[in-house]
């Protein structure tokens, strides 16, 4: 039941949003989601948008890995 | 988007592979997951394999075909044939009765249709105003909002919901109350945490001592998580933590909490191999009774035959148990005849299970 991929919006229609999972386009409601534009990325389950994923925790977390991985390495 | 496709990076999936291995050293740890999608990761990335063996990652319950009891499969089956329209998520179509699946009353004849969503089943009753619908709803945390949201918009007249929506947290209480079941750690789910936050997960290192972090689902994700977990192990500390910050956040979805709570309420609910568990049940309030089907049809609970002879399933969903370790695995069971309700939908243990051991991806 579950979609793990995140999909891209393409178009917004109302409470419809068009998304992108990588070439395969699917509608998904986003009335969940306080704002949504084009462009951002998004979880969908059972047709519906749960969660907008954030571009910038996502460089955050991945620096705060690099660093702490390489503190660790030299363990 | 660069920083997404980060944690797909194979490079630092092996860097983060070696200090693993580095930082769990001799000690053994066991990990559980309860998210039917991990359980699809873990087995597609071979992270079972790639990861020391002194570090065991097992599956509890969170494929939400495989915990709903054969009672509700059985109210939906009466209801197909009475002669009314089921309509359910494809995965639901197999998930074994007491004596009979949706799939099999449909083959005989019964009006059962696969949606794809609950937008969809209400699409077709608007469709079809002279015919009575009834959307069986099963499900997680992560599903709830859907229906939540249909149901405040307002159902067509001719649509009711048999609803099976269950809560992912008090099961996760409920197995470390069993006592029995030895793991160090969970990896939260990801996609239920986006709608329900870190903070649900708070009680669980209050109250049990038990470690948390929030995963997401790329190899590196896990990965990290399962280094997140060790590390708090080893310093001996225990509090929730959120690998998967990109989607995850503290609150969680106010929105969609909101709107779960103004249509359901919190119930005791039955678990198929665990019984019943308090509070891990979304029934609908009073205010949107008339939509309730139990209550529209009269139904009567059955007590449903949940584990038929000779399955392991009640072990398995709670991680004591490898699918492999069944003896109808393979055998009388397998994802195209499937005799428990773990090999049914794709996300179920021993349906993962059988289809990677098959190469079938
Ligand atoms: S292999 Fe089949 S019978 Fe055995 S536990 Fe899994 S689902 Fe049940």
């Amino acid at each position: 039941m579950c979609l793990a991929v995140p999909g891209v919006i393409k178009e917004i229609r109302g409470n419809i949003a068009v998304v992108d999972y990588g070439g395969v386009v699917k509608e998904a409601d986003i009335s969940l989601l306080e704002s949504v534009d084009v462009g951002d990325y998004v979880i969908v389950h059972v047709g519906y948008a749960i969660t907008k994923l954030s571009e910038d925790e996502a460089r955050q977390s991945i620096a705060a890995w690099k660093e702490a991985l390489e503190r660790l390495a030299r363990f | 988007m660069l920083a997404f496709k980060d944690f797909r990076s194979r490079e630092l999936a092996k860097r983060a592979l070696g200090v693993i291995e580095k930082l769990a050293a001799e000690e053994s740890y066991t990990f559980m997951h309860v998210c039917g999608t991990h359980e699809q990761a873990i087995t597609r990335h071979g992270l079972r394999s790639l990861l020391p063996a002194n570090i065991k990652l097992i599956a509890g319950p969170g494929c939400p075909v495989c915990v709903t009891p054969a009672s509700e499969v059985d109210a939906a089956v009466a209801l197909a044939e009475e002669g009314k329209v089921v309509l359910t998520y494809g995965d639901a179509l197999r998930v074994p009765g007491s004596e009979l699946s949706l799939a099999q009353v449909r083959a005989k004849g019964c009006d059962v249709r696969v949606v794809y969503s609950i937008r969809e089943a209400v699409k077709l009753a608007q469709a079809e105003p002279e015919k009575e619908m009834v959307f069986f709803s099963i499900g997680l945390d992560t599903t709830a909002p859907s229906v939540a949201a249909e149901i405040a918009r307002g159902l067509p007249e001719n649509l009711s919901i048999l609803n099976a929506l269950r809560l992912t947290v008090p099961v996760m209480e409920l197995l470390l109350g069993l006592g029995d079941l030895r793991f160090e750690g969970y990896l939260a789910p990801g996609h239920v945490s986006a709608i329900i936050g870190a903070k649900a997960y708070e009680v669980i290192p209050q109250a049990y001592g038990m470690p948390v972090v929030i995963s997401g689902f790329e190899p590196l994700d896990l990965l990290l998580s399962v280094a997140m977990l060790i590390k708090q192990v080893k310093e001996g500390s225990a509090k929730v933590e959120n690998e998967y910050s990109r989607a995850v956040s503290y609150e969680g979805n106010l929105r969609a909490q909101e709107l779960v709570n103004k249509v359901f309420e919190v119930a005791t609910t039955q678990w198929r191999g665990i019984g019943r568990v308090p509070f891990s049940g979304l029934k609908l309030r009073e205010e949107y009774a008339e939509w309730d089907a139990r209550r529209r049809y009269a139904l009567k609970e059955s007590r449903g035959v949940d584990i038929r002879p000779g399955c392991s399933c009640h072990l398995v969903i709670i991680g004591k148990l490898s699918p492999q370790e069944c003896r109808m695995f393979g055998s009388v069971c397998t994802p195209a005849k499937p005799y428990g309700p773990c090999m049914v939908s794709q996300e179920g243990t021993c349906n993962v299970a059988y289809r990677y051991s098959q190469q079938v991806v």
